[in-house]
Protein backbone atom coordinates (compact mmCIF):
# COMPACT_ATOMS: atom_id res chain seq x y z
CA UNK A 1 0.00 0.00 0.00
CA UNK A 2 3.25 2.23 1.12
CA UNK A 3 4.23 1.77 -3.06
CA UNK A 4 0.51 2.96 -4.16
CA UNK A 5 0.58 5.84 -2.54
CA UNK A 6 4.02 6.93 -3.73
CA UNK A 7 3.31 6.04 -6.82
CA UNK A 8 0.26 7.99 -6.72
CA UNK A 9 2.04 11.24 -5.11
CA UNK A 10 5.14 10.93 -7.99
CA UNK A 11 2.26 10.56 -10.74
CA UNK A 12 1.52 13.42 -13.14
CA UNK A 13 -1.69 12.77 -13.41
CA UNK A 14 -3.73 13.18 -10.21
CA UNK A 15 -7.11 12.43 -10.72
CA UNK A 16 -7.93 15.14 -8.50
CA UNK A 17 -12.03 15.80 -9.49
CA UNK A 18 -12.42 19.39 -10.56
CA UNK A 19 -15.76 20.79 -8.43
CA UNK A 20 -16.18 23.28 -10.65
CA UNK A 21 -16.55 22.70 -14.80
CA UNK A 22 -13.25 25.66 -16.52
CA UNK A 23 -14.81 28.96 -17.55
CA UNK A 24 -16.81 28.98 -20.93
CA UNK A 25 -18.40 31.45 -22.71
CA UNK A 26 -21.28 33.53 -21.72
CA UNK A 27 -24.45 32.08 -24.17
CA UNK A 28 -26.69 34.30 -25.73
CA UNK A 29 -29.62 33.63 -24.08
CA UNK A 30 -30.77 31.56 -20.65
CA UNK A 31 -33.70 31.07 -18.98
CA UNK A 32 -33.02 32.19 -15.88
CA UNK A 33 -30.15 34.37 -14.71
CA UNK A 34 -29.08 34.50 -11.22
CA UNK A 35 -27.06 37.65 -9.89
CA UNK A 36 -24.89 36.22 -7.76
CA UNK A 37 -22.94 33.13 -7.20
CA UNK A 38 -22.82 32.75 -3.25
CA UNK A 39 -24.79 30.37 -1.40
CA UNK A 40 -28.32 31.29 -2.24
CA UNK A 41 -27.82 31.91 -5.73
CA UNK A 42 -25.77 28.23 -5.86
CA UNK A 43 -28.52 26.41 -4.29
CA UNK A 44 -31.21 28.15 -6.57
CA UNK A 45 -29.07 27.02 -9.87
CA UNK A 46 -28.87 23.81 -7.79
CA UNK A 47 -32.66 23.04 -7.07
CA UNK A 48 -33.69 24.43 -10.06
CA UNK A 49 -31.78 21.87 -11.95
CA UNK A 50 -32.11 18.77 -9.78
CA UNK A 51 -36.20 18.93 -8.96
CA UNK A 52 -37.51 20.83 -12.10
CA UNK A 53 -35.00 20.29 -14.94
CA UNK A 54 -34.52 23.69 -15.69
CA UNK A 55 -30.57 23.84 -16.84
CA UNK A 56 -29.99 26.74 -19.22
CA UNK A 57 -29.61 28.51 -16.72
CA UNK A 58 -26.45 31.02 -15.92
CA UNK A 59 -25.01 31.87 -12.64
CA UNK A 60 -23.34 35.61 -12.39
CA UNK A 61 -20.71 36.05 -10.07
CA UNK A 62 -18.31 39.08 -10.26
CA UNK A 63 -15.73 37.34 -7.79
CA UNK A 64 -15.33 33.79 -7.00
CA UNK A 65 -17.81 31.28 -5.78
CA UNK A 66 -18.72 31.77 -2.52
CA UNK A 67 -16.15 34.89 -1.98
CA UNK A 68 -18.35 36.94 -0.46
CA UNK A 69 -21.24 36.80 2.35
CA UNK A 70 -21.20 32.83 2.45
CA UNK A 71 -17.97 32.73 3.36
CA UNK A 72 -17.91 35.62 5.74
CA UNK A 73 -20.65 33.77 8.34
CA UNK A 74 -19.77 32.09 11.40
CA UNK A 75 -21.72 29.33 10.45
CA UNK A 76 -24.52 28.87 12.66
CA UNK A 77 -27.18 26.96 11.61
CA UNK A 78 -30.60 26.69 14.20
CA UNK A 79 -34.52 27.28 13.82
CA UNK A 80 -35.68 28.25 17.11
CA UNK A 81 -37.12 31.75 15.97
CA UNK A 82 -40.19 33.81 17.33
CA UNK A 83 -42.45 33.89 14.68
CA UNK A 84 -44.45 31.21 13.36
CA UNK A 85 -43.56 32.28 9.77
CA UNK A 86 -39.65 32.33 10.43
CA UNK A 87 -40.35 28.89 12.59
CA UNK A 88 -41.82 26.69 9.79
CA UNK A 89 -38.85 28.21 7.68
CA UNK A 90 -36.20 27.65 9.06
CA UNK A 91 -37.37 23.90 10.15
CA UNK A 92 -37.37 23.15 6.34
CA UNK A 93 -34.10 24.15 6.18
CA UNK A 94 -32.36 22.51 9.37
CA UNK A 95 -33.87 19.22 7.87
CA UNK A 96 -32.08 19.83 4.38
CA UNK A 97 -28.94 20.68 5.84
CA UNK A 98 -29.28 17.26 7.38
CA UNK A 99 -29.16 15.87 4.14
CA UNK A 100 -27.17 17.89 2.05
CA UNK A 101 -24.02 16.09 2.74
CA UNK A 102 -25.45 12.97 1.07
CA UNK A 103 -26.76 15.06 -1.77
CA UNK A 104 -23.86 16.41 -2.71
CA UNK A 105 -21.87 13.41 -1.91
CA UNK A 106 -19.03 15.79 -0.17
CA UNK A 107 -18.74 15.91 3.76
CA UNK A 108 -19.82 19.18 4.99
CA UNK A 109 -18.67 18.93 8.48
CA UNK A 110 -22.61 19.40 9.34
CA UNK A 111 -22.39 19.00 13.39
CA UNK A 112 -24.66 19.17 16.00
CA UNK A 113 -23.79 21.03 18.80
CA UNK A 114 -26.86 22.40 20.92
CA UNK A 115 -27.47 25.82 20.54
CA UNK A 116 -27.51 28.04 24.02
CA UNK A 117 -29.27 31.48 24.37
CA UNK A 118 -28.17 32.65 27.18
CA UNK A 119 -30.25 35.11 29.21
CA UNK A 120 -29.37 37.65 31.93
CA UNK A 121 -32.74 39.58 33.20
CA UNK A 122 -36.04 38.35 33.66
CA UNK A 123 -37.65 39.73 30.75
CA UNK A 124 -35.13 37.87 28.74
CA UNK A 125 -36.31 34.47 30.81
CA UNK A 126 -39.79 35.64 29.77
CA UNK A 127 -39.05 36.26 26.28
CA UNK A 128 -36.79 32.75 25.75
CA UNK A 129 -39.98 31.22 27.67
CA UNK A 130 -42.33 32.78 24.81
CA UNK A 131 -39.84 31.34 21.99
CA UNK A 132 -39.52 27.75 23.41
CA UNK A 133 -43.52 27.45 23.78
CA UNK A 134 -43.87 28.80 19.72
CA UNK A 135 -40.97 26.16 19.10
CA UNK A 136 -42.76 23.41 20.51
CA UNK A 137 -46.43 24.05 18.88
CA UNK A 138 -44.44 24.03 15.72
CA UNK A 139 -42.59 20.80 16.59
CA UNK A 140 -39.17 22.35 16.88
CA UNK A 141 -36.85 20.88 20.12
CA UNK A 142 -36.35 24.16 22.05
CA UNK A 143 -36.89 24.33 25.94
CA UNK A 144 -36.13 27.15 28.84
CA UNK A 145 -33.31 25.95 31.31
CA UNK A 146 -32.62 27.64 34.30
CA UNK A 147 -29.15 27.88 35.72
CA UNK A 148 -28.74 25.30 37.67
CA UNK A 149 -29.55 22.74 35.08
CA UNK A 150 -27.15 24.82 32.22
CA UNK A 151 -24.30 24.70 34.61
CA UNK A 152 -24.62 20.80 34.25
CA UNK A 153 -24.68 20.88 30.95
CA UNK A 154 -22.77 23.73 29.49
CA UNK A 155 -20.08 23.95 32.87
CA UNK A 156 -17.22 25.79 30.92
CA UNK A 157 -19.17 29.30 31.23
CA UNK A 158 -18.89 31.61 33.74
CA UNK A 159 -21.71 31.44 36.80
CA UNK A 160 -20.20 34.11 38.96
CA UNK A 161 -22.85 36.51 40.02
CA UNK A 162 -19.86 39.14 40.53
CA UNK A 163 -20.35 40.01 36.59
CA UNK A 164 -21.63 42.76 34.62
CA UNK A 165 -24.34 40.14 33.56
CA UNK A 166 -24.47 37.01 35.11
CA UNK A 167 -26.31 33.85 33.75
CA UNK A 168 -29.54 33.18 34.66
CA UNK A 169 -30.80 30.39 32.07
CA UNK A 170 -30.74 29.49 28.60
CA UNK A 171 -32.91 28.84 25.98
CA UNK A 172 -31.61 25.14 24.71
CA UNK A 173 -32.07 24.16 21.05
CA UNK A 174 -30.43 20.57 20.58
CA UNK A 175 -30.32 20.36 16.66
CA UNK A 176 -28.57 23.89 16.94
CA UNK A 177 -25.82 23.32 14.38
CA UNK A 178 -22.72 24.08 12.54
CA UNK A 179 -20.83 23.10 8.95
CA UNK A 180 -18.46 24.51 6.70
CA UNK A 181 -19.52 27.37 4.70
CA UNK A 182 -17.49 27.08 1.64
CA UNK A 183 -18.43 23.58 1.24
CA UNK A 184 -22.25 24.31 1.34
CA UNK A 185 -21.16 27.11 -1.66
CA UNK A 186 -19.16 24.44 -3.58
CA UNK A 187 -21.59 21.46 -2.91
CA UNK A 188 -24.36 23.37 -4.36
CA UNK A 189 -22.19 25.01 -7.23
CA UNK A 190 -20.61 21.27 -7.88
CA UNK A 191 -24.04 19.84 -7.69
CA UNK A 192 -25.62 22.65 -9.86
CA UNK A 193 -22.40 22.30 -12.62
CA UNK A 194 -23.05 18.21 -12.88
CA UNK A 195 -26.59 19.08 -13.88
CA UNK A 196 -25.90 21.51 -16.88
CA UNK A 197 -26.11 25.22 -15.18
CA UNK A 198 -23.58 27.50 -15.79
CA UNK A 199 -21.41 29.60 -13.73
CA UNK A 200 -19.49 32.53 -14.80
CA UNK A 201 -17.13 33.58 -12.26
CA UNK A 202 -15.73 37.50 -12.75
CA UNK A 203 -18.55 38.24 -14.51
CA UNK A 204 -19.94 41.56 -12.95
CA UNK A 205 -23.54 42.57 -13.78
CA UNK A 206 -23.31 46.18 -14.86
CA UNK A 207 -27.26 46.40 -15.62
CA UNK A 208 -30.32 45.30 -16.66
CA UNK A 209 -32.59 45.43 -19.92
CA UNK A 210 -35.81 47.00 -19.17
CA UNK A 211 -38.69 46.87 -21.15
CA UNK A 212 -40.77 50.50 -20.28
CA UNK A 213 -44.63 50.84 -20.20
CA UNK A 214 -45.88 54.49 -19.44
CA UNK A 215 -42.69 55.50 -17.79
CA UNK A 216 -42.46 52.99 -15.23
CA UNK A 217 -40.47 49.83 -15.13
CA UNK A 218 -42.21 46.65 -16.37
CA UNK A 219 -40.54 43.53 -17.31
CA UNK A 220 -36.38 42.23 -17.65
CA UNK A 221 -35.21 41.24 -20.47
CA UNK A 222 -32.09 41.12 -20.58
CA UNK A 223 -28.67 41.60 -18.48
CA UNK A 224 -25.56 43.66 -19.52
CA UNK A 225 -22.16 42.42 -18.10
CA UNK A 226 -18.67 42.84 -18.40
CA UNK A 227 -18.65 40.29 -20.47
CA UNK A 228 -21.46 41.08 -22.66
CA UNK A 229 -25.06 41.68 -22.91
CA UNK A 230 -27.36 38.17 -22.12
CA UNK A 231 -31.04 37.84 -23.00
CA UNK A 232 -32.66 36.42 -19.95
CA UNK A 233 -36.33 34.88 -19.23
CA UNK A 234 -35.71 35.26 -15.44
CA UNK A 235 -33.86 37.01 -13.44
CA UNK A 236 -33.40 36.87 -9.55
CA UNK A 237 -30.83 38.80 -7.26
CA UNK A 238 -28.79 37.09 -4.72
CA UNK A 239 -26.61 39.54 -3.66
CA UNK A 240 -26.55 39.91 0.41
CA UNK A 241 -24.87 43.14 1.14
CA UNK A 242 -25.18 44.92 -2.83
CA UNK A 243 -28.96 44.15 -2.71
CA UNK A 244 -29.56 48.44 -3.02
CA UNK A 245 -27.41 48.74 -5.24
CA UNK A 246 -28.49 45.60 -7.75
CA UNK A 247 -31.99 46.90 -6.95
CA UNK A 248 -31.30 50.03 -7.98
CA UNK A 249 -29.91 48.97 -11.14
CA UNK A 250 -33.63 47.42 -11.79
CA UNK A 251 -34.88 50.41 -10.66
CA UNK A 252 -36.47 50.23 -7.53
CA UNK A 253 -35.67 51.07 -4.09
CA UNK A 254 -35.37 48.61 -0.95
CA UNK A 255 -35.80 48.62 2.80
CA UNK A 256 -32.86 47.55 3.53
CA UNK A 257 -29.80 49.49 5.55
CA UNK A 258 -25.92 47.66 4.60
CA UNK A 259 -24.22 47.34 7.78
CA UNK A 260 -20.77 45.49 8.22
CA UNK A 261 -20.88 42.59 10.87
CA UNK A 262 -17.90 41.72 12.21
CA UNK A 263 -16.26 38.54 13.39
CA UNK A 264 -12.85 36.51 14.26
CA UNK A 265 -11.27 33.38 14.93
CA UNK A 266 -8.71 32.14 17.58
CA UNK A 267 -5.57 30.38 18.02
CA UNK A 268 -6.83 26.60 17.39
CA UNK A 269 -7.52 25.12 21.03
CA UNK A 270 -8.10 21.34 22.16
CA UNK A 271 -11.74 20.72 21.39
CA UNK A 272 -13.32 22.21 25.02
CA UNK A 273 -16.75 23.77 23.88
CA UNK A 274 -19.18 21.16 22.55
CA UNK A 275 -21.86 23.88 22.67
CA UNK A 276 -22.66 27.02 20.46
CA UNK A 277 -23.33 29.98 23.09
CA UNK A 278 -25.21 33.12 21.86
CA UNK A 279 -25.72 36.23 24.07
CA UNK A 280 -27.94 38.91 23.46
CA UNK A 281 -27.45 41.02 26.18
CA UNK A 282 -23.76 40.64 25.86
CA UNK A 283 -24.29 40.41 21.37
CA UNK A 284 -21.39 37.51 21.95
CA UNK A 285 -21.69 34.31 20.06
CA UNK A 286 -18.97 31.45 20.18
CA UNK A 287 -18.44 28.15 18.93
CA UNK A 288 -15.51 25.96 18.89
CA UNK A 289 -14.72 24.57 14.95
CA UNK A 290 -13.72 21.25 14.09
CA UNK A 291 -10.29 22.46 13.89
CA UNK A 292 -10.18 23.85 17.70
CA UNK A 293 -10.41 27.78 16.80
CA UNK A 294 -13.40 29.29 18.67
CA UNK A 295 -15.36 31.59 15.82
CA UNK A 296 -17.05 34.27 17.35
CA UNK A 297 -18.86 36.80 16.22
CA UNK A 298 -20.71 40.20 17.71
CA UNK A 299 -23.38 42.71 16.91
CA UNK A 300 -23.77 44.54 13.87
CA UNK A 301 -21.06 48.23 13.24
CA UNK A 302 -22.94 51.33 14.57
CA UNK A 303 -23.32 52.68 11.54
CA UNK A 304 -23.36 51.49 7.51
CA UNK A 305 -20.44 50.96 5.28
CA UNK A 306 -19.71 49.50 1.84
CA UNK A 307 -16.41 47.65 3.62
CA UNK A 308 -15.34 44.17 5.13
CA UNK A 309 -12.73 46.09 6.92
CA UNK A 310 -12.51 45.14 10.88
CA UNK A 311 -12.15 47.33 13.58
CA UNK A 312 -10.25 47.75 16.96
CA UNK A 313 -13.97 49.20 18.80
CA UNK A 314 -15.35 45.85 17.88
CA UNK A 315 -12.94 43.65 19.18
CA UNK A 316 -12.69 45.73 22.35
CA UNK A 317 -16.22 45.14 22.83
CA UNK A 318 -16.16 41.48 21.38
CA UNK A 319 -13.83 40.47 23.79
CA UNK A 320 -14.82 42.14 27.08
CA UNK A 321 -17.45 40.18 27.17
CA UNK A 322 -16.06 37.24 26.17
CA UNK A 323 -13.64 37.78 29.15
CA UNK A 324 -16.97 37.59 31.50
CA UNK A 325 -18.24 34.65 29.44
CA UNK A 326 -14.64 32.31 29.50
CA UNK A 327 -12.30 33.96 31.52
CA UNK A 328 -9.78 31.41 30.71
CA UNK A 329 -8.66 32.22 27.35
CA UNK A 330 -7.15 35.82 28.19
CA UNK A 331 -4.29 34.36 27.09
CA UNK A 332 -5.41 33.19 23.96
CA UNK A 333 -4.74 34.76 20.51
CA UNK A 334 -6.98 36.03 17.54
CA UNK A 335 -5.82 34.46 14.62
CA UNK A 336 -7.92 36.37 11.73
CA UNK A 337 -10.82 38.81 11.89
CA UNK A 338 -13.21 39.84 9.11
CA UNK A 339 -16.30 41.40 7.95
CA UNK A 340 -19.31 40.48 6.03
CA UNK A 341 -21.83 43.01 4.33
CA UNK A 342 -25.15 42.38 5.83
CA UNK A 343 -28.68 43.58 4.87
CA UNK A 344 -30.40 44.64 7.75
CA UNK A 345 -34.23 44.64 7.19
CA UNK A 346 -36.31 47.04 9.58
CA UNK A 347 -37.96 44.01 10.65
CA UNK A 348 -35.52 41.49 10.79
CA UNK A 349 -36.50 39.40 8.54
CA UNK A 350 -35.76 38.45 4.76
CA UNK A 351 -37.46 40.25 1.35
CA UNK A 352 -38.13 37.15 -1.20
CA UNK A 353 -39.87 36.79 -3.57
CA UNK A 354 -41.72 39.30 -6.66
CA UNK A 355 -40.36 42.68 -7.48
CA UNK A 356 -42.11 45.60 -9.15
CA UNK A 357 -40.23 44.40 -12.28
CA UNK A 358 -41.72 41.66 -13.91
CA UNK A 359 -39.99 38.25 -14.33
CA UNK A 360 -37.19 40.08 -11.50
CA UNK A 361 -37.11 37.88 -8.68
CA UNK A 362 -35.58 38.93 -5.17
CA UNK A 363 -33.78 36.99 -2.41
CA UNK A 364 -32.14 40.07 -0.41
CA UNK A 365 -32.30 41.09 3.35
CA UNK A 366 -30.85 37.89 5.02
CA UNK A 367 -29.31 40.47 7.50
CA UNK A 368 -27.20 38.15 9.89
CA UNK A 369 -29.42 35.10 9.32
CA UNK A 370 -28.74 34.00 5.52
CA UNK A 371 -26.28 31.47 5.69
CA UNK A 372 -28.98 29.10 7.96
CA UNK A 373 -31.80 29.91 5.50
CA UNK A 374 -29.73 28.64 1.98
CA UNK A 375 -30.89 25.07 1.42
CA UNK A 376 -34.65 26.60 2.10
CA UNK A 377 -34.32 29.49 0.14
CA UNK A 378 -32.46 27.37 -2.60
CA UNK A 379 -35.27 24.88 -2.98
CA UNK A 380 -38.19 27.82 -2.63
CA UNK A 381 -36.66 30.06 -5.19
CA UNK A 382 -36.33 27.01 -7.71
CA UNK A 383 -40.25 26.78 -7.34
CA UNK A 384 -41.25 30.13 -7.81
CA UNK A 385 -38.89 30.45 -10.64
CA UNK A 386 -39.88 27.12 -12.05
CA UNK A 387 -43.67 27.64 -11.54
CA UNK A 388 -44.32 31.54 -11.35
CA UNK A 389 -45.73 31.43 -7.98
CA UNK A 390 -44.33 32.38 -4.90
CA UNK A 391 -44.78 29.74 -2.57
CA UNK A 392 -46.84 29.53 0.60
CA UNK A 393 -43.88 29.03 3.01
CA UNK A 394 -41.95 32.34 1.30
CA UNK A 395 -44.97 34.59 0.98
CA UNK A 396 -44.69 36.40 4.30
CA UNK A 397 -41.50 37.49 3.09
CA UNK A 398 -42.37 39.90 0.19
CA UNK A 399 -41.20 43.15 -0.26
CA UNK A 400 -44.90 44.69 -0.42
CA UNK A 401 -45.24 43.97 3.26
CA UNK A 402 -43.86 47.31 3.48
CA UNK A 403 -46.52 48.30 1.19
CA UNK A 404 -48.81 47.36 3.40
CA UNK A 405 -47.56 47.74 6.86
CA UNK A 406 -47.17 44.15 7.67
CA UNK A 407 -43.39 43.56 9.03
CA UNK A 408 -42.90 40.79 10.68
CA UNK A 409 -40.98 41.44 14.05
CA UNK A 410 -38.51 38.20 14.14
CA UNK A 411 -36.81 39.17 17.10
CA UNK A 412 -34.96 35.88 17.03
CA UNK A 413 -32.21 37.12 14.87
CA UNK A 414 -29.16 36.53 16.25
CA UNK A 415 -27.03 38.53 19.17
CA UNK A 416 -27.55 41.50 16.91
CA UNK A 417 -28.76 44.78 18.42
CA UNK A 418 -32.59 45.32 18.58
CA UNK B 1 -10.04 55.16 16.84
CA UNK B 2 -12.11 56.68 14.51
CA UNK B 3 -12.87 60.75 14.67
CA UNK B 4 -15.42 62.41 13.81
CA UNK B 5 -15.93 65.95 13.92
CA UNK B 6 -18.59 67.87 15.90
CA UNK B 7 -19.89 71.01 14.61
CA UNK B 8 -21.03 71.97 18.46
CA UNK B 9 -17.95 69.91 20.17
CA UNK B 10 -14.76 69.42 17.74
CA UNK B 11 -13.24 66.07 16.98
CA UNK B 12 -14.66 63.26 19.45
CA UNK B 13 -13.89 59.85 19.31
CA UNK B 14 -16.99 58.18 16.90
CA UNK B 15 -18.42 56.01 19.85
CA UNK B 16 -19.81 59.11 21.24
CA UNK B 17 -22.07 59.25 18.31
CA UNK B 18 -24.93 57.53 16.92
CA UNK B 19 -26.17 57.47 13.28
CA UNK B 20 -29.79 58.92 12.68
CA UNK B 21 -30.42 57.66 9.11
CA UNK B 22 -30.65 59.60 5.67
CA UNK B 23 -31.50 63.09 4.97
CA UNK B 24 -34.80 63.39 3.64
CA UNK B 25 -37.52 65.59 3.05
CA UNK B 26 -40.11 65.39 5.24
CA UNK B 27 -43.63 64.31 3.84
CA UNK B 28 -46.09 67.10 3.50
CA UNK B 29 -48.96 66.32 6.14
CA UNK B 30 -51.80 64.63 4.52
CA UNK B 31 -49.44 62.54 1.91
CA UNK B 32 -50.60 59.16 0.93
CA UNK B 33 -49.42 55.94 2.29
CA UNK B 34 -46.48 55.30 -0.84
CA UNK B 35 -44.95 58.15 0.26
CA UNK B 36 -44.56 57.62 4.12
CA UNK B 37 -43.25 53.93 3.09
CA UNK B 38 -40.89 55.53 1.17
CA UNK B 39 -40.00 57.84 3.94
CA UNK B 40 -39.79 55.37 6.51
CA UNK B 41 -38.61 52.24 5.59
CA UNK B 42 -37.30 52.63 1.92
CA UNK B 43 -33.31 53.72 1.60
CA UNK B 44 -31.24 54.99 -0.56
CA UNK B 45 -28.33 53.26 0.68
CA UNK B 46 -26.01 54.02 -1.32
CA UNK B 47 -22.31 52.69 -1.93
CA UNK B 48 -20.88 56.27 -2.45
CA UNK B 49 -21.28 60.00 -0.82
CA UNK B 50 -24.11 59.73 1.33
CA UNK B 51 -25.93 62.62 3.98
CA UNK B 52 -26.62 61.19 7.10
CA UNK B 53 -28.43 62.81 10.57
CA UNK B 54 -25.88 62.29 13.01
CA UNK B 55 -26.11 62.14 16.69
CA UNK B 56 -23.73 63.64 19.38
CA UNK B 57 -25.11 61.45 22.13
CA UNK B 58 -23.33 63.25 25.52
CA UNK B 59 -24.10 66.59 24.39
CA UNK B 60 -27.46 65.76 22.82
CA UNK B 61 -26.27 67.24 19.65
CA UNK B 62 -27.96 66.47 16.36
CA UNK B 63 -26.16 67.47 12.88
CA UNK B 64 -25.76 66.18 9.58
CA UNK B 65 -22.49 64.70 8.02
CA UNK B 66 -21.55 63.72 4.60
CA UNK B 67 -19.57 60.47 4.03
CA UNK B 68 -18.41 58.12 1.77
CA UNK B 69 -19.18 54.26 2.50
CA UNK B 70 -17.06 52.79 0.30
CA UNK B 71 -14.29 53.98 1.95
CA UNK B 72 -15.32 55.07 5.86
CA UNK B 73 -14.48 58.53 5.40
CA UNK B 74 -16.32 61.44 6.42
CA UNK B 75 -15.80 64.01 4.29
CA UNK B 76 -17.92 67.15 6.07
CA UNK B 77 -19.97 68.14 9.11
CA UNK B 78 -22.09 70.91 9.70
CA UNK B 79 -24.68 71.91 11.87
CA UNK B 80 -28.61 71.26 10.74
CA UNK B 81 -29.32 75.12 10.44
CA UNK B 82 -27.40 75.46 7.17
CA UNK B 83 -29.88 73.18 5.96
CA UNK B 84 -32.76 73.51 7.33
CA UNK B 85 -33.58 77.43 7.81
CA UNK B 86 -37.50 77.04 8.34
CA UNK B 87 -39.37 75.92 11.58
CA UNK B 88 -41.54 72.92 9.98
CA UNK B 89 -45.31 74.15 11.19
CA UNK B 90 -46.59 70.43 12.54
CA UNK B 91 -49.95 71.90 13.69
CA UNK B 92 -50.63 73.36 10.64
CA UNK B 93 -51.38 69.74 9.05
CA UNK B 94 -53.83 68.72 12.05
CA UNK B 95 -56.00 71.72 11.09
CA UNK B 96 -56.09 70.49 7.73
Amino acid sequence: MPFGLLKFGLSKGHPVPRALPAASELRDSYDVVIIGGGGHGLATAYYLARDWGITNVAVLEKGYVGGGNTGRNTTIIRSNYLTPEGVKFYDESVTLYKDLANDFDMNIMYSERGHFTLAHTDSAIRTMRWRAEVNKHMGIESELVMRDELQRMVPQLNYSEDVRYPIMGALYHAPGAIARHDAVAWGYGAGAARRGATIHQKTEVTGLEITKANGSPRRVTGVHTNRGTIRAGKVIQCVAGMSGEVARMAGFKLPIKTIPLQACVSQPLKPFLDAIVVSGSLHVYVSQSSRGELVMGGSTDPYGVYMTRSTLDFKEGLMMHMMELLPFIGEVKLLRQWAGMTDMTPDFAPIMGETPVDDYYIDAGWGTWGFKATPVVGKRNAEMLATGKVPDLIKPFALQRFHDFTLLGEKGAASVGH
Amino acid sequence: MKIMTCPLNGPRNISEFAYGGEVKELPAPGCDNETWVDYVYLQENLAGVVKEWWYHTPTAFWFIAERDTRTDTILKTYAASEVFKERVDFAAGDKE
